[in-house]
């Protein structure tokens, strides 16, 4: 006897598409109704995009170190820092500026980061319970888990976000994360930022799975994927999840389908092993062009508002740029200053040394 | 007060932590109603509850990563690796966040975990339960390594790391788990995080151990003493920071050094040790310095896991050794 003991859908979800046109009005959520809300966010991207290509350039002209590109992957990021509240906790890896600066990250602190100083992960004015910046694949889906348990032990009404990409949700520590949410029953949202390319390897060469949502069901929690280059369906899917997770009902996934426009990072040449034509189509989905079409014709928006704005994100931007310039480097001292709360003898005597020989 | 063993003062200094703590909580594989494989953690989940006391899947990179969250948004995780052996899959989050954290973020967050794991050979285990691969931590900036080898010790480090604002890893010799009894006082006094210990006095060598080896370590003294040898014995206790200090005046008194470690001999402590004796300790040595350790095989199956860690013959080999030399 066989008997089917489990079967499973995955759902795909769009609002917007590609020209901007709103699909199904009547059923759309709130938030794409909301203009003035969707212009702030319009806003925010544009920053975003401009902040990035200046990053690039300042990389290019020597700078900036190595730089990891967000282009096209505006909607996706802004939509995740604009669902959450302040007191949630974000685990970023380590391109979703957009997250990070609607939740008060300073363009200047990425570029420190960027720039070879550990004080870029400060955050002056962001909440500081967010994570730093996170280079290991992966690991800080874990941390995000953590994050939520901590909050669930306290009983608070808090939700940790942590964001991977395709490449990211190969490893285990993303599965890992999962299936610690589904057993604690966490106040976690899992996104998967799929923009199709970890480095050099395509989506097609991670698993054989037609989406990576599915995966959060063999954890045991929910999982669906969306257009991510529409706002409103990232945005609508983010509140949903985060809705989800802090009222008590657990943690899920969000599968978020997007293209990463740029190379890996300045230091990667993705000419290398991607064809123009691709790229090519990609920009035609991409995620700002939809959102001003669609502000335009439900008259949120025109070219002169367009024009006022660059010329105020050129301007935001190259202040950024001018207090990342002009800080002064860290003490040779920072070096062994925070490692521990109270310096241990060893570095101690390893600190006076390294004063003595090198300042 | 009673008399406990090495393994009793680790429950009671967790105990004792929670309880001063609630933010401390405890999390492994088989921690709660087992009591830990080890018994460790007995009684403390009907103490404390599940939500202090928490059985995880059985994923060991997830109860490292889960710390490195717990403890960055401010609470005390003490999370045990079940064996050392399986201590490798939770390295990343040990050495590429909880080492890090605050120093990545300017002291904006910390990380504030203890990982606990029963560690070294001699207990007649299958293979990867008997590893002594403390020296990979050690190398780690950022995070303090930590040995008990005795029920007092036992208790005031691992209230002391538990305590402690930045990680510990905390290791502790299973061999000799239940070997001695020692009145410890439950009086939630700890331990300072960076000295070693002079457990024995002597004036003609300095023998230094840490973990089990200290029994063969211990053993060798008495012998030595029968033949008119006087060896002072130290127990390391801290191998990161290392306190130098104690074992370079002991050597300025002895003149002579054996170090004693179970682990694998190339990059060992042993080998940082003699560093810190030939750097700053050279003019008060009348012999070279001398190591017994593990051999750099693979831990062997138990069958001959006993010819692998240094025995009491071996260490009277060394110190006889370094008598010769006058």
């Amino acid at each position: 006897m066989t008997t089917t003991v489990a079967s499973f859908k995955i759902d795909y979800h769009q609002f917007l598409d590609p020209e901007g046109k709103l699909l199904n009005p009547e059923q759309s959520p709130a938030i794409a109704r909301d203009t003035r809300e969707l212009t702030e966010l319009y806003r925010l991207m544009s920053l975003v995009r401009s902040f990035d290509k200046k990053a690039v350039a300042l990389q290019r002209t020597g700078k900036l170190g190595t730089y990891a590109s967000c282009l096209g992957h505006e909607a996706a990021h802004i939509a995740i820092g604009s669902a959450m509240r302040p007191e949630d906790c974000l685990a970023p890896m380590y391109r979703e500026y957009g997250a990070q600066m609607y939740r008060g990250v300073k363009m200047s602190e990425i570029l420190l980061y960027w720039g070879g100083d550990e004080r870029g992960n400060h955050f002056q004015h962001a909440p500081k319970h967010d994570f730093a910046w996170c280079v290991p694949i992966a690991t800080q889906c874990l941390h995000a888990a953590g994050a939520a348990l901590a909050f669930k032990l306290r009983g608070e009404p808090r939700v940790a976000v942590g964001v991977v990409g395709d490449g990211g949700s190969s490893k285990g520590d993303f599965l890992e994360a999962i299936n610690a949410a589904s057993a604690f029953d966490l106040p976690l949202v899992l996104v998967i930022v799929n923009n199709q390319w970890a480095i050099s390897v395509p989506r097609s060469k991670q698993n054989k799975a037609q989406t990576l949502a599915q995966k959060a069901l063999g954890g045991g929690l929910p999982g669906i994927q969306v257009d991510g280059n529409d706002i409103v369906a990232c945005r609508w899917a983010m509140e949903k999840a985060i809705e989800r997770a802090r009222s008590g009902k657990g943690a899920s996934v969000i599968e978020m389908l997007t293209y990463r426009l740029s190379d890996h990072t300045t230091a990667d040449d993705a000419r290398r092993y991607r064809p123009a034509a691709e790229v090519e189509e990609a920009w035609s989905r991409e995620p700002l062009k939809r959102l001003r079409q669609y502000l335009t014709a439900e008259g949120a928006w025109d070219d002169i508002k367009e024009q006022q704005m660059q010329d105020e994100c050129a301007k935001k931007v190259e202040a950024a740029v001018e207090e990342y310039l002009n800080t002064p480097p860290q003490p040779l001292a920072a070096m062994f200053s925070y490692l521990f709360k109270t310096l241990p003898h060893d570095l101690a005597a390893q600190k006076r040394r390294a004063l003595e020989e090198l300042q | 007060m009673a008399e406990i063993t090495l393994l009793e003062a680790v429950t009671m200094a967790l105990a004792r932590a929670m309880e001063e703590d609630p933010a401390v909580l405890v999390l492994g594989e088989d921690v709660g109603i087992n009591g830990g494989v080890f018994r460790a953690t007995v009684g403390l989940q009907e103490r404390f509850g599940e939500q202090r006391v928490i059985d995880t899947p059985l994923a060991e990179v997830m109860i490292a990563g889960l710390s490195v969250g717990l403890a960055a948004q401010g609470m005390k995780p003490v999370a045990e690796a079940q064996f050392m052996g399986f201590i490798y899959p939770m390295i990343d989050h040990i050495v590429c966040h909880a080492a890090r954290l605050r120093h990545r973020t300017r002291g904006r967050m910390s990380c504030p975990m203890v990982l606990r794991a029963p560690f070294g050979g001699g207990i007649h285990a299958p293979e990867h339960h008997s590893e002594s691969t403390e020296a990979m931590f050690a190398h780690i900036p950022g995070i303090r390594v930590v040995i008990p080898s005795s029920p007092a010790r036992a208790y005031g480090l691992l209230l002391a790391a538990i305590r402690d604002p930045d990680p510990v890893v905390f290791l502790e010799p299973k061999r000799i788990y239940r070997w001695q009894k020692e009145e410890v006082d439950d009086n939630g006094e700890e331990l300072p995080l960076d000295v070693c210990y002079v457990v024995r006095d002597g004036s003609d060598v300095t023998l230094v151990t840490w973990g089990a080896s200290i029994k063969e370590t211990l053993e060798a003294a008495d012998q030595l003493a029968a033949e008119g040898i006087s060896a002072e014995v130290i127990d390391v206790a801290t191998i990161k920071p290392l306190d130098t200090e104690t074992i370079l005046e002991s050597v300025a008194k002895t003149g002579r050094c054996v170090i004693v470690h179970e682990a694998a001999r190339t990059g060992g402590m042993g080998g940082e040790i003699a560093a810190a004796l030939a750097d700053a300790g050279l003019w008060s040595l009348h012999a070279p310095v001398k190591r017994v350790t593990g051999y750099d095989t693979v831990m062997p199956l138990y069958k001959m896991e006993m010819k692998y860690m240094p025995g009491t013959k071996r260490v009277l080999n060394a110190v006889r050794e370094v008598m010769e030399v006058s």
